[in-house]
């Protein structure tokens, strides 16, 4: 037996898993031995985000561990397994299984359940609850056969329960028995405000309700009947009615409890025994239940410190939220309801855009105490570190909430302002401070000083924020990023791109006598050709472009390491006749080229030499093929599957959608390579959520998913839009690719130049789809341009005499480069190694 | 007329039997290059990359041979300015080497071979 400390955790949920990432992460971990009971079918996932599971996150998606991890750090899970009890003399705990394990240290991180009235009818068939993926699994197979769905309890979780029916197609109905919504939250102009958003979007809203029974329903499948004699019917019912303390291990063996439910914790998590830990939801501490993930985290380094004998304490969380019901804004902070002595309170009423603002501030105006944010929650972090940090208020406060029309700028507060212990990032627990000081060791780019911090990887709220801190603190350091795409000229890529656009350069030797110095580089010459290409859509090989082009775009192929060429013929969406594949596999025998079938859904053939590559493409084009553009930094593959045509769950043509995507957007130039995937249906065989701009067929539309890539720094695309009809999609394609094109540094992917952007999908999301920018029309008349001048490179190139002079091998000799030696393996051909060929040097 | 011609000019070098004809100073694309044989056919044969280049209206013959990807490929490189001095950019990975003197500015200890080339009534020259 080893003489590890033992360390148990039960319950395998956010706030467990955040306790055995900080065990790992501790210095001391290797003296543990570190076991966790987890009584669901799948280990830690993401409960905040479980919503998104309607919209096409699967489970996986929603996982909080790598595949792997425990494994890779000796933590042994009891999946499925659940504990049943605990012996605390004998310091062992029995699992449902028959385990009996032993402790050392044990950690209660069971969470809670959700509650369920005792309604006469609550357990009937189609009753629901809304707290695990199991649950929503029960929901969604429900919803397949049900047109109406009912959620019981109005709050923050039962807000995001009834969205879930509306995804689902349900005509949905919220019940309350308070006389307003998220009564915990926010105040009643906030949460009448917010009732008539909701029911814009067509969910009915009934409030001071009293359900006084459950049974058979006449058009339904249940009839609710209420206290006031009133009736409602519906198929699914939801039951969100608050949560309660998972305290039944701890209640069985004795351990302190409150005297509504919740496990008594001190300030080290410590319970009534000191060995034993409460953490999360089921932890009592100073008589409140925290039902939020934050301040659970906190809880779990704090034990996680404790057991490792190192000093910190819980000493309360900020319970301020901000979330987004139904796409629409909803934030409160600390003292919502003015219930501070003396509080005074200004509100900001927009009937128009339906806005509600409110903030609580001292009797003597100085500090501010709380705020209620409805229909627009951008003064959310602004407002939330005055609070926090008591920070004085302007002369007159209500500026702080007042729109400000004449363009001066909101009166907010500069970040600079905030103390070092400042927490910017609450669910991660991220100060200033610590931010400041990863800048100082060089996280000077947003995605960098997130990776670095975890600030900003949790709900996301505070990335705005994190992007002040980092600005303030470049300019402060008087580190001003250079962001110079190269030595000749002063401009990033952006700049570049309106220099041309605005003041219509056409050529690169235009561009630098005006704005650059020196004769260019193998960085701008590119960048610039590029740019000129996506404004102007000029042949790449005209005499004055020509030279500009890396040696991929100057010779239309993708140079290999011997110095041969690929050829890559466009196969739009994978589709290929048999004709045409007989075609390729002629030319591939006919040139002697490597035959492969390539990651994107086409051919490629390797090993072609300079001078072959007009010839190969000749024939090519006669067979109706045309350019794939493998070699350029512009739309690659538009993937398929094989859709609604032949597939039994298919729900739309996605190969129809694939091929019109792909033949909308070739030739288009860009900072880096755009790659494009539509499915049939949700089992995405297409791929669609890795790629750049990403289409799923949905029984009523099309789902769209912007900014994914696989590649070195994989990332999952975000669901942008659902249910688009072709058209909208079209547009909104049209919209963020040439946003992209405008906006994204050089060989920056969609997915970088999106977690870069201020806001980032939200703000993508307001300038694409509400054009809050006013600029989507120009965007699409851009697009409309380049769309309307594209051309087949190669076409223009064999046309074209004096072009195929450049592809002679020598400028005095049409002799073959004797260097390039192919050797025979699995019946192709394959450059030489060095070893199998005569030494060649000049 | 061109100052590489005039200077082609003043020494008479259509006898040296060193120098070889290429082309025409027209048929070289400007600040791009070219590839070129010298000695086909022979023991001497060797592969060069010529640049014609607007900043200083000059030809440049370098080795067409890139030592790093040990491919010949140096002719299909873009053409940088680094400071003040002209380099071209391997295709392949991107080491750059001067112009003028062959020096590799990645690795010190990398150089490869530069040819003198004139210009005579606008053909191109290249000795070596
Ligand atoms: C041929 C192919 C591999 C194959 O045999 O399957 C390939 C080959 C190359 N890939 Fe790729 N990639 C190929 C599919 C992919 C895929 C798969 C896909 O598209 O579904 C990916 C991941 C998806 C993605 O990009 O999001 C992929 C991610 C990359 C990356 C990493 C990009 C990134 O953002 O991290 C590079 C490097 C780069 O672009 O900077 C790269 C670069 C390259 C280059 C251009 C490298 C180079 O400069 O030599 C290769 C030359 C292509 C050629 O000579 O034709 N290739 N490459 C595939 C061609 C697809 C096509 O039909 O056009
Ligand atoms: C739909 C939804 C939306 C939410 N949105 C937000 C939000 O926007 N912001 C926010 O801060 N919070 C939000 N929350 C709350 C947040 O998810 C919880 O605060 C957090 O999950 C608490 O973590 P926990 O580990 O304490 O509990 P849980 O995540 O519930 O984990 C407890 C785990 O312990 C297991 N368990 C219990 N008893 C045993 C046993 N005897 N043996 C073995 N295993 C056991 C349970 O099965 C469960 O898996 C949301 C919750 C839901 C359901
Ligand atoms: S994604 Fe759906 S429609 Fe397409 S092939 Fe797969 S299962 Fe069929
Ligand atoms: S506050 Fe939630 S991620 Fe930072």
């Amino acid at each position: 037996m080893s003489n590890k400390q033992r360390v148990l955790v039960i319950g395998n949920g956010m706030v467990g898993h955040k306790f055995l990432e900080a065990m790992i992460n501790s210095p001391q971990y290797s003296a543990f031995e570190v076991t966790t009971f987890c009584e669901e079918s799948r280990i830690a996932y993401d409960r905040v985000h479980l919503s998104e599971f309607f919209c096409g996150r699967s489970a996986d998606d929603l996982s909080l561990v790598e595949p792997g991890y425990y494994e890779q750090h000796g933590i042994r899970v009891l999946l499925g397994d659940k504990a049943v009890s605990i012996d605390r003399s004998a310091k062992t705990v029995t699992s449902e299984k028959g385990e009996v394990l032993n402790y050392d240290k044990l950690v209660l991180a069971t969470g809670s359940f959700p509650f369920v009235p005792p309604i006469p009818g609550h357990d009937r068939d189609n009753c629901f609850v809304y707290r695990t993926i199991n649950d929503l699994e029960a929901m969604q197979a429900a919803a397949e056969h049900s047109k109406v769905g009912a959620v019981i309890g109005g709050g923050l979780l039962g807000l995001e329960a009834a969205k879930a029916l509306v995804d689902l197609g349900l005509e949905t109905h919220v019940i309350e028995f308070a006389p307003r919504l998220m009564a915990v939250q926010i105040d009643d102009g906030g949460g009448a405000m917010l009732r008539q958003k909701i029911e814009d979007l067509g969910v009915k809203v009934h409030l001071g309700m009293n359900t006084q029974n459950i049974g058979d329903g006449d058009t339904c499948f249940h009839k609710m009947s209420f206290a006031d004699g009133s009736e409602i019917e519906t198929d699914m019912l939801l039951f969100s009615a608050g949560i309660r303390p998972q305290d039944a291990l701890a209640r069985d063996s004795k351990l302190e409890l409150g005297e509504r439910g919740g496990i008594v914790v001190n300030d080290h998590c410590q319970t009534s025994d000191p060995d034993v830990y409460a953490i999360g939801e089921c932890a009592l501490w100073s008589g409140r239940i925290y039902g939020l993930v934050a301040p659970g985290y906190k809880m779990a380094q704090v034990a996680c410190d404790h057991i490792n004998a190192e000093d910190n304490a819980f000493t309360g969380a900020d319970m301020s939220t901000k979330l987004k019901l139904m796409g629409i804004d909803v934030a409160s902070i600390g003292d919502a309801h003015a219930n501070t002595p003396n509080a005074k309170e200004y509100t900001y009423v927009n009937g128009t855009e339906e806005i509600y603002k409110k903030i609580v501030v001292t009797e003597d105006n100085s500090r501010l105490l709380g705020a209620v944010l409805v229909g627009d929650a951008t003064d959310y972090g602004t407002l939330l570190q005055m609070s926090l940090n008591d920070i004085p208020l302007p002369e007159f406060p209500d500026a702080l909430i007042l729109p400000q029309r004449d363009g001066n700028g909101a009166t907010g507060l500069g970040v600079d302002m905030l103390p070092d212990g400042a927490q910017i990032c609450s669910c991660n627990d991220v100060t200033k401070g610590q931010l400041c000081q990863a800048v100082s060791d060089g996280a000077t780019v947003l995605a960098d000083l997130t990776l670095a911090t975890n600030a900003g990887t949790s709900c996301g709220g505070c990335k705005p924020l994190v992007g002040q801190v980092l600005n303030n603190e470049l300019e402060k350091m008087g580190l001003e990023v250079n962001t110079d795409i190269c030595e000749h000229f002063p401009h990033t890529r952006q700049e570049l791109y309106h220099l041309v656009r605005v003041k219509e350069i056409k050529t690169f030797s235009d561009l630098l006598a005006q704005h650059g110095s020196g004769y260019g580089c193998e960085i701008c010459k590119p960048t610039i050709a590029s740019i000129l290409a996506s404004c102007w859509n000029d042949y790449v090989l005209e005499p004055e472009h020509l030279a500009l082009q890396d040696t991929n775009d100057r010779y239309l192929g993708n140079m290999q390491k011997d110095g041969t060429y690929s050829v890559v013929p466009r196969i739009a969406g994978g589709e290929i006749t048999p004709d045409k594949l007989i075609v390729l596999g002629e030319v591939g025998k006919k040139y002697n080229l490597y035959t492969k079938v390539t990651g994107g859904q086409r051919i490629d053939l390797f090993g072609a030499r300079l001078e072959q590559l007009p010839q190969i493409w000749k024939e090519l084009i006669d067979a109706g093929f045309e350019t794939g553009h493998a070699y350029g930094k512009s739309l690659r593959t538009v993937k398929s599957c094989v859709g609604s045509t032949w597939c039994r769950y298919g729900q739309n043509d996605s190969v129809a959608l694939a091929l019109e995507i792909e033949h909308r957007y070739k030739g288009l130039r860009s900072p880096h390579k755009i790659k494009s995937a539509v499915s049939g249906c949700t089992r995405e065989c297409a791929e669609a959520q890795s790629k750049d701009v990403g289409v799923i067929a949905t029984e009523t539309g099309w789902n769209m998913y912007v900014c994914g890539n696989g590649g070195m720094r994989p990332r999952h695309a975000d669901l942008f839009a659902t249910d688009l009809d072709t058209e909208t999609l079209i547009k909104y394609t049209d919209r963020l690719l040439m946003f992209y094109v405008q906006t994204a540094d050089r060989l920056q992917r969609t997915s970088v130049w999106m977690d870069n952007m201020d806001g980032g999908i939200d703000y993508l999301r307001e300038v694409i789809i509400d054009d809050s920018l006013g600029i989507c029309e120009k965007l699409e008349a851009e697009m409309a341009k380049v769309i309307d001048t594209y051309q087949c490179e190669w076409k223009t190139t064999i046309d074209d005499e004096e072009k195929m002079l450049m592809f002679r091998p020598f400028i005095n000799s049409n002799k073959a480069d004797s260097n390039v030696v192919f050797v025979e393996e699995r019946g192709q051909i394959r450059p030489a190694r060095k070893d199998e060929r005569e030494p060649v040097t000049a | 007329m061109n100052d590489l011609t005039k200077k082609a000019q003043e020494d008479d070098v259509t006898t040296d039997p060193n120098w070889t004809g290429i082309c025409n100073l027209q048929d070289l694309p400007l600040n791009a290059g070219v590839a070129a044989l010298l000695h086909a056919d022979t023991d001497k044969e060797t592969q060069i990359a010529l640049f014609r280049t607007s900043a200083n209206d000059q030809v440049y013959a370098i080795s067409n041979f890139d030592p790093f990807s040990e491919a010949n490929v140096l002719a299909r490189g873009i053409l940088c300015s680094i400071g003040e001095q002209l380099a071209v950019a391997s295709p392949v990975l991107k080491e750059h080497f001067n112009l003028a003197t062959g020096q590799c500015f990645e690795d010190e200890s990398v150089s490869i071979a530069t040819f003198p080339v004139k210009i005579v009534d606008g053909n191109v020259l290249v000795a070596g």
